[in-house]
């Protein structure tokens, strides 16, 4: 599936909520628990995405030429977003990864995850994920 | 007894609605809102009475020049000082620089700080440190956030040049006995110098800086009801002329040539370049606010909020207080076993509670604590108990949601 037939899968997983908030984020939080456990040998400092309140720890690879993330986080809803994210990008190209716009976090109602505000670190987390495409298909 | 409604009426931004719900806002540790005295004084200021001060001849010159001098009055006699010790800053965090790098005194020297100050009197230390081989050297703490003061002692020899200690901690509330600790340190050594951080006091007792006996004292303006821009640093009679220029220019000269430059004496010899003019005149009228509910009653009435609080919190299975006591300001951090802050924060903002949750600026205290942050809870005069009801429920739907 292409990145936004994901995107489009997403949107309509969300809006069974509507209105209801709370419903959303325990899906939200439900997503951030399943989120596989990384590897302890790779939550390094390294790949820890600093400066924000919760730690976010990413790991990438490349595959046959598809980009692949693994990653964590000691706060659970910072961990659902993450889910979000790496279901998206898992498996693309990196142009693609680099090109995503990625309105479906505005369309679910989750915008406020990627203010600028540094609380949560996901801003910051998507912009590692496109360096590190990058990094790895060049 | 004050008359809340009254009070709340006066705070424009309270009847904002977050998520379809009421605010509560509980962040005033890191700034409060402002009542509408304050917000129409800088409207004033720009629609009758805005002009450069301290430089024209013209009337609305004097005019701005008087009213911004008869703020630095105000604004001394709200912490007892003399007019002249006031130095007009852009807050807590410029003063404390200001001192750091004026202070004339030897390389080499150490400075006290303590373990739960906020980051921003301990960089400019730091950095004087590193600049001048001194030393930094740290007051312990106990688990429950009290100083170990007798531990202070041992830490002065014959090189001590600052102590610089907060008076409230903006993480935990603790007060520190500073009038007791002042003593103490001349005691010991009259030359060492005693910076007090009143970021987290002024707003929420009253001052006496000359019972205190302090020779710095700094606070911000925008955390006691006045806009923000605006700071003060207070420096105790005689010891301004002492202190080096950190940064000079216009409106702080008697005579400039190319050769040799002649300044005024006093505070303005601080206040280079053109204030933050509205903001002192805001500065003054939270003052004035301040003073018409009484600064005991703000503070009594923050004390029972910060008591029931406490008390609804401690009944939540998992919430653990940091500084688990009532001798403190009104604020409170606590955690939840098993949740991040961040988590728990996001929730009662979706629920309306504003609250701030990280490291609040102290990270050496976390460090002391073996945490990353906490969830910190601040009142002011304008909240009310029934506020604290809205956060507790809040708080048991968030933590039913994560778990
Ligand atoms: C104890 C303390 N000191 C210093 C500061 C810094 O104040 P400002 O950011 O207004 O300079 C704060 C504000 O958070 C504080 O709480």
């Amino acid at each position: 599936m292409s990145i936004e037939e994901i995107e489009n899968e997403i949107i309509q997983e969300f809006e069974i909520f509507g209105d209801d908030w709370e419903g959303k984020y325990e899906h939200l939080i439900d997503l951030g628990k399943s989120l596989p456990i990384i590897n302890q040998e790779n939550k390094t400092e390294e790949n820890i995405i600093k400066g924000c309140q919760s730690r976010v720890w990413l790991n990438s690879a490349i595959k046959n030429g598809k980009i692949f993330f693994t990653a964590d986080s000691d706060a659970i809803i910072t961990k659902g977003m993450v889910a979000l994210m790496i279901r998206v990008f898992n498996g693309q190209s990196a142009k693609d990864i680099v090109e995503a716009k990625l309105e479906f976090i505005n369309k679910i109602g989750l915008k406020e995850h990627l203010s600028p505000t540094r609380a949560n670190g996901l801003l910051s987390m998507v912009n590692r994920m496109k360096l590190d495409a990058i990094k790895l298909s060049q | 007894m004050i008359d809340s409604k009254h009070i709340r009426e006066q705070f424009p931004i309270l009847n904002k609605r977050i998520n379809n719900n009421s605010l509560v806002y509980f962040d005033n540790g890191a700034t409060t809102q402002k009542p509408k005295v304050v917000i129409d004084s800088v409207v004033k200021y720009y629609s009758e009475q805005n002009a450069n001060i301290h430089r024209g001849v013209h009337t609305l010159s004097r005019e701005a020049t008087e009213l911004f001098e008869s703020a630095r009055q105000t604004v001394s006699s709200f912490i007892n000082s003399k007019t002249e010790e006031i130095i007009f800053t852009s807050g807590t965090t410029d003063s404390i620089n200001i001192v750091a790098n004026g202070l004339d005194i030897p390389k080499g020297s150490e400075i006290i700080v303590s373990q739960m100050e906020h980051h921003s009197n301990i960089l400019p230390w730091q950095l004087w440190c590193e600049r001048n081989n001194g030393k930094l050297k740290v007051i312990p703490i106990n688990r429950d956030g009290t100083l170990q003061i007798k531990k202070l002692e041992s830490l002065i020899t014959h090189n001590t040049a600052v102590v610089a200690l907060t008076h409230v901690s903006n993480t935990l509330g603790v007060i520190n006995p500073v009038n007791e600790i002042i003593q103490k340190v001349k005691a010991i050594d009259q030359r060492i110098l005693v910076l007090i951080d009143g970021a987290q006091s002024v707003p929420h007792m009253s001052i006496d800086v000359k019972n205190m006996d302090c020779d710095f004292f700094v606070f911000s303006g925008h955390k006691m009801y006045a806009p923000t821009g605006c700071g003060v640093l207070y420096v105790k009679k005689g010891l301004m002329d002492q202190l080096k220029l950190s940064k000079t220019g216009g409106g702080t000269i008697k005579t400039v040539s190319f050769e040799r430059t002649e300044y005024v004496n006093g505070p303005l010899r601080f206040e280079a370049g053109t204030p933050n003019i509205e903001a002192v005149v805001g500065l003054a009228k939270a003052c004035e606010f301040m003073n018409s509910i009484g600064v005991n009653n703000i503070s009594e009435h923050e004390h029972s909020l910060l008591v029931y609080a406490q008390n609804e919190l401690r009944a939540i299975e998992g919430v653990e207080i940091y500084a688990d006591h009532s001798n403190k300001a009104a604020v409170i951090s606590f955690n939840v076993k098993g949740q991040h802050p961040f988590d728990v924060g996001t929730l009662l903002d979706k629920y309306g509670v504003a609250i701030r949750t990280d490291h609040h600026c102290t990270q050496p205290l976390m460090n002391y604590y073996g945490i990353q942050g906490t969830i910190r809870a601040s009142f002011a005069i304008y909240n009310v108990k029934e506020e604290i009801d809205i956060f507790i429920e809040a708080l048991k739907k968030g933590i039913k949601l994560l778990s």
